[in-house]
């Protein structure tokens, strides 16, 4: 178990190096010049000059590499082109929203859409299972921000029971925190809670088609605790794959929410970071979630040798 | 079956029966085939998407104007009409581009041991940071164009489709007529391309269409960030991005291009869910 987790871990950090590399070719092996960028459209060449040598990069790509890579392991991130403050602390002071948002839905979403898949897949073939399946598909295609301004538009602005727009430091009291989060973490969530949904039908069926199920049910066992200890249990590992794996689905809707909700979190960050080409912001937003994205997998990785102890790597 | 239906020619009854058997697919297919043909001929059945008459800025939906006006007083039909051209085009050759790419990338990297090792680490890497990042950054750094925006799409979609290559030629290299083909002497790219290539093209064809339904979702996200093609064309992303200030008062110029939207990308993959029902036998057998 330790070997595995080491050896996991060691991959890990592989990845996650190579996302560094990918992050930092972006931003060198794209056409515009980082210099001329920082200087602004109204320098002279005699300053994107001074920039360029200031900033070392005329030196070789290897060279610059290291030099930001290693600031990047030791946190530093660089500085935004913008407002001249360090991108860690820009991103440190949005952190909060965007956990709020990404946490609450990620909880809501997996419980939701577990009922609902074992539900469709208790009732597979019937009404309900059809209904189920039906809206997930409809949930999988309508786009987050369109959701967003259909909830915006009947519970805020017709029915007036949410408020429309913005984020509440959880600080500030946990009511209104809350009542700020609702439609953001429906409008975000809705297609996450189909793909897990969809799965776990899948999978729910796959184990259920199985002789120790039919024993179970033979021998006299209720339905809920076939369904829910017999056969969940084991159809636990593709569930636990596609809550990891969908992660990078919540982290690109997060950015869209945030836009929707006008919530000043990582993802307006970026957003706001693209019309001024701030590309440090860019940079360091980009690391930041698929660090995210990678540890969650890592996660994920380790909680299958919990629910089913036949897995050895 | 009625008498009269049995009455009828057998190959109209054998395309009746497929519908049944297939709705999804067929609803899907016959949506998707609608707004492509609007799109095709969209300049001839819609004024000029582009116009903007200040004294008609908002208006609601009218004779004049099907489908109301935005704040800039442009026609609102014309340019959801229009946006179906965008989106249908970065979809499909999003769809296309990472097809392609991803199978020539599969086969090589699932036949030949010796490339795997470098590729797969660098799309492990790739694979890691979420799509819709990639492509803005990728947009943000390069610049807007309708070329671009297809590529930073097809770019984080491609490694998911080499994924699913290697997985069937890892199930089908250690086949006995494969090492029959090989013993007999037969050159490498036509043991690839007659016994590897053969099984992989039903679960590519299912899996170019969820490919298609997710890079018009991403084009449209783009756009609505302001990250996407050149603002002046108009998309169902940035017409919903530019209205979203007047959804309390003039809610038509959000609705019209989110429904054509959403319309758009369920017709997609109900196709895919048909192809899928009907192409992988896995899941065919429980049906």
């Amino acid at each position: 178990m330790a070997a595995f987790i080491i050896r996991r871990l060691f991959s890990t950090i592989l990845v996650m190096a190579i996302v560094g590399v990918l992050v930092f070719l972006l931003v060198h092996l794209s056409p515009g010049d980082p210099a001329a960028i920082i200087a602004g459209d109204n320098a002279t060449p005699a300053q994107i000059d001074q920039i360029r040598q200031r900033l070392g990069l005329d030196d070789p790509l290897p060279v610059q590499f290291v030099r930001w890579f290693g600031g990047v392991v030791q946190g530093d991130l660089g500085v935004s082109i913008f407002s001249g403050e360090p991108v860690s602390r820009l991103i440190a002071q949005r952190v909060e929203p965007t956990a709020a948002l990404a946490l609450t839905t990620l909880i809501l979403a997996v419980i939701l859409a577990i009922a609902a898949g074992v539900l469709a897949a208790w009732s597979a073939g019937g009404f309900l299972d059809r209904a189920l399946m039906g809206a997930s598909v409809l949930a999988f295609s309508v786009p987050v921000f369109v959701v967003g301004y259909a909830l915006v538009y009947v519970f805020a602005i017709k029915l007036q029971w949410l408020p429309v727009q913005g984020y509440r430091p959880i600080a500030n009291g946990l009511g209104e925190w809350a009542r700020h989060l609702i439609l953001p973490s429906i409008a975000l969530g809705l297609a996450y809670v189909a793909l897990i949904a969809r799965i776990t039908r899948t999978a729910m069926l796959d184990v259920m088609s199985e002789d120790y199920i039919r024993t179970a049910r033979a021998k006299g066992v209720a339905t809920r605790p076939v369904l829910l200890k017999h056969a969940l249990k084991n159809a636990g590992v593709p569930i636990v794959t596609v809550i990891g794996i969908g992660v990078a689905l919540l982290i690109g809707g997060v950015v869209i929410t945030e836009t929707v909700f006008n919530i000043p979190g990582m993802g307006r960050l970026v957003v706001d970071a693209i019309t001024k080409r701030d590309y440090p912001i860019i940079q360091g937003v980009v690391l930041v979630f698929s660090g995210v994205y990678v540890i969650v997998n890592l996660l994920v990785d380790i909680v299958y040798t919990v629910i089913d102890p036949r897995i050895r790597y | 079956m009625t008498d009269a239906t049995l009455g009828e020619a057998p190959a109209k009854r054998g395309l009746w029966r497929f519908v049944r058997r297939n709705p999804t697919l067929v609803f899907g297919a016959l949506t998707l085939g609608a707004m492509s043909l609007v799109a095709l001929i969209a300049p001839w059945i819609t004024g000029d998407p582009l116009l903007m008459q200040p004294l008609q800025r908002l208006r609601p939906p009218s004779d004049t104007h099907l489908l109301g006006t935005d704040h800039l007083g442009r026609d609102v039909f014309a340019r959801t009409v229009h946006g179906a051209r965008i989106s249908l085009t970065v979809g499909l050759t999003v769809a296309a581009l990472a097809v392609a790419t991803g199978l020539v990338v599969g086969l090589l990297t699932g036949y030949f041991k010796w490339v795997e090792a470098i590729v797969m680490r660098l799309l492990d890497g790739l694979m890691a940071i979420p799509a819709i990042l990639l492509a803005i950054a990728l947009v943000a750094l390069t610049g807007a164009s309708v070329f671009v925006v297809i590529i930073a799409i097809a770019i984080p979609e491609a490694p998911r489709v080499v994924r699913l290559v290697r997985a069937v030629v890892f199930s089908v290299r250690e086949r006995p007529y494969v090492e029959a083909a090989i013993a007999g002497g037969a050159p490498t790219w036509k043991i690839l391309v007659r016994h590897i290539l053969p099984p992989c093209i039903p679960p590519l064809i299912v899996q170019a269409t969820y490919i298609c339904a997710s890079a018009i979702l991403v084009e449209s996200a783009l756009s609505f960030l302001g990250a996407g093609v050149p603002p002046e064309l108009p998309t169902w992303g940035n017409m919903i991005s530019g209205s979203r200030l007047f959804v309390s008062i003039a809610p038509w110029t959000v609705f019209w291009p989110g429904l054509a939207l959403a319309l758009v990308v369920l017709a997609v993959n109900l196709v895919g869910d048909g192809l899928r029902d009907r192409l992988d036998p896995r899941i065919a057998r429980r049906m």
